[in-house]
């Protein structure tokens, strides 16, 4: 029996007379990895945020293991092992990849974000020859790997992902899939937004199709990836 | 040669003490994205600390931190009382209460302390001149310079050693994905501004040193000279306020010597002169940022 530990429940939110999100309600099991996916505009991150406590939400509620999100600040979630990889990666562009990665352990006793570190600087070997580097000259795919490491760090127990796969190389896309794939196995539980629609659905035990900020499909990945309409929508062109 | 020492002890005087005033401005600036107009006055409140303490009979060492502390205390103020309540607003505003505060904070002292410049006996460890052979050196200039540079390695050691700095610059960077990895928003504001109110305080110290008094709009002058450095340096990055406050130390020396006595009190007009040039080659200063200011 899964344990249900995202549960949004119609949720809204709007930029004053927009509205972004339109009640929308989805959930997130234990251990499991869901994608949301979408066009352009159709709400994803603004979701993400509204989990996150970065954008009010107008209506509607957002669970974490039973408890009210909106209750909490943005600051507290890593706390709650909430964590987000945002979209188009933000690093701290003038830090080193090693202070990148200690604000991402800031909420953890120093000690133990000593040894996050080590983890981290040993699992991503590309970060591990740069710890030194400032983050800014990192190139698109590292600051990627960057920005998922610095994530990791708290350990989480909810990872949020923004369009990892945003802007980079098809090699360095397979690499980031690779890696979500592998945490997914290590038991971390997943929300993943992505417009990379095959692949998403080839790592996934669920997914949602968002548009215009409605939710308009869901089901398991599996099942949606052989779907001819999502076939025409989303992987035809591709 | 005696003057090439003299040239570097006033450069590097001079520039430390802009670089420390520059610092401080750009330590808010990355976290909130506006000037704080009032940083001058917290030299002011350092100074006044300072009067007081050693009217007092304090002893200048001790009455010296206290007033540094004070500057600093006096800067966490102002944001508790005045910033904060703005908070979310947009920088626009927030640099428009500053005018405001700078403004009170004059008339207050004015008002409540004297309209009059007060006197600060200079121990005279850091006062007088001392020789090198046949060089003269200013006491009070080597003395800027030893605790500009002391502070700028404690600054620098602080920012990248410490976790709660790293924080600090993480929020500068991004204060929003800073704050999503838990870093507390209210608490790097005030350790903002209270860093910037100590580097006010130190650089107060220094500028009081060479000049002997406090009076209220004793920070104005300093705050421009501020000013000129972070638009020199680039703004929102420290070590572009760091270089700024050198080339300005450097600009001013070499003007100092330069023109022939009869012009020297032009040069601030040449220096400004200078930084328009400046300014029209590389409109975003020596360091471009593009640093998004937090809300
Ligand atoms: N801060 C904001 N103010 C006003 N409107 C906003 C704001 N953020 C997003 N929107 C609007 O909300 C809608 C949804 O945007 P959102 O960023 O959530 O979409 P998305 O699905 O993440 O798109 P993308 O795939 O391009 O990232 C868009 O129409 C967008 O213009
Ligand atoms: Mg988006």
């Amino acid at each position: 029996m899964k344990n249900t530990l995202l549960n949004v429940d119609q949720l809204e939110v709007s930029y004053g007379p927009v509205k972004a999100v339109q009640n929308i309600s989805f959930q997130v099991n234990e251990g499991e990895l869901v994608t949301i996916i979408g066009a352009n505009g159709a709400g994803k991150t603004s979701t993400l945020n509204a989990i996150m406590g970065l954008t009010d939400i107008s209506a509607g509620k957002v669970e974490f293991n039973g408890n009210d999100l909106a209750k909490s600040s943005v600051e507290a979630k890593p706390k709650l092992g909430i964590v987000m990889s945002p979209e188009g990666r933000r690093v701290f562009a003038d830090l080193t990849v090693k202070e990148n990665l200690i604000a991402g352990g800031i909420t953890l006793p120093k000690a133990k974000c000593d040894v996050r570190l080590d983890e981290m600087v040993k699992r991503f070997p590309i970060l591990g020859e740069r710890v030194n580097q400032e983050a800014g000259t990192l190139s698109g795919g590292e600051q990627q790997m960057l920005a998922i490491a610095r994530a990791l760090m708290i350990g989480p127990k909810f990872l949020i992902l923004d369009e990892p796969s945003l802007g980079l190389a098809p090699k360095i896309v397979t690499q980031v899939f690779e890696l979500i794939s592998e945490l997914h196995q290590e038991g971390v539980t997943i929300l993943l937004v992505e417009q990379n629609v095959k692949k998403s659905l080839a790592v996934a035990d669920r997914a949602y199709v968002m548009e215009l900020g409605h939710i308009v499909r869901e089901g398991r990945a599996a099942d949606l990836s052989q779907d001819k309409k999502i076939h025409e929508a989303y992987l035809g062109a591709a | 040669m005696e003057q090439l020492i003299q040239f570097a002890i006033s450069v590097l005087s001079l520039g430390g003490t802009y670089a420390l005033l520059a610092l401080g401005l750009a330590t808010v600036f990355g976290l909130l994205g506006f000037l704080n107009f009032a940083h001058g006055d917290l030299m002011t409140v350092c100074g006044y600390g300072l009067f007081f303490m050693l009217a007092a009979g304090v002893p200048f060492p001790v009455a010296v931190l206290f007033a540094v502390a004070l500057a600093g205390l006096a800067a966490v103020a102002m944001e508790r009382i005045a910033f904060r309540p703005l908070r979310g607003r947009s920088p626009m505003s927030l640099l428009i209460t500053s005018f405001a505060i700078s403004l009170a904070l004059h008339v207050s002292f004015q008002i409540f302390i004297s309209p009059k410049s007060k006197p600060i006996p200079i121990p005279s460890y850091f006062s007088g001149y001392m020789t090198f052979g046949d060089v003269f050196i200013s006491k009070a200039q080597v003395m800027s310079i030893i605790i500009s540079f002391a502070t700028l390695f404690g600054l620098n050691a602080f920012i990248t050693k410490t976790r709660i700095g790293i924080a600090l610059r993480a929020a500068a960077s991004d204060f929003t994905v800073a704050r999503s990895m838990g870093i507390n928003a209210n608490k790097m504001i005030m350790l903002a501004f209270g860093l910037s109110g100590v580097l006010a305080g130190v650089a107060a110290v220094m500028w009081i040193a060479q000049r002997g008094a406090v009076f209220p709009a004793m920070g104005l002058t300093p705050m421009v000279k501020a000013l000129i450095a972070v638009i020199i340096g680039g703004l929102s990055n420290p070590k572009g306020a760091l270089y700024g406050g050198f080339l300005l130390g450097l600009l001013e020396a070499s003007f100092l010597y330069i023109l022939p006595d009869q012009y020297v009190i032009y040069r601030d007009a040449a220096v400004l002169l200078t930084l328009i040039a400046f300014l029209m080659m590389r409109p975003n200063g020596i360091i471009a940022t593009n640093a998004e200011p937090m809300r």
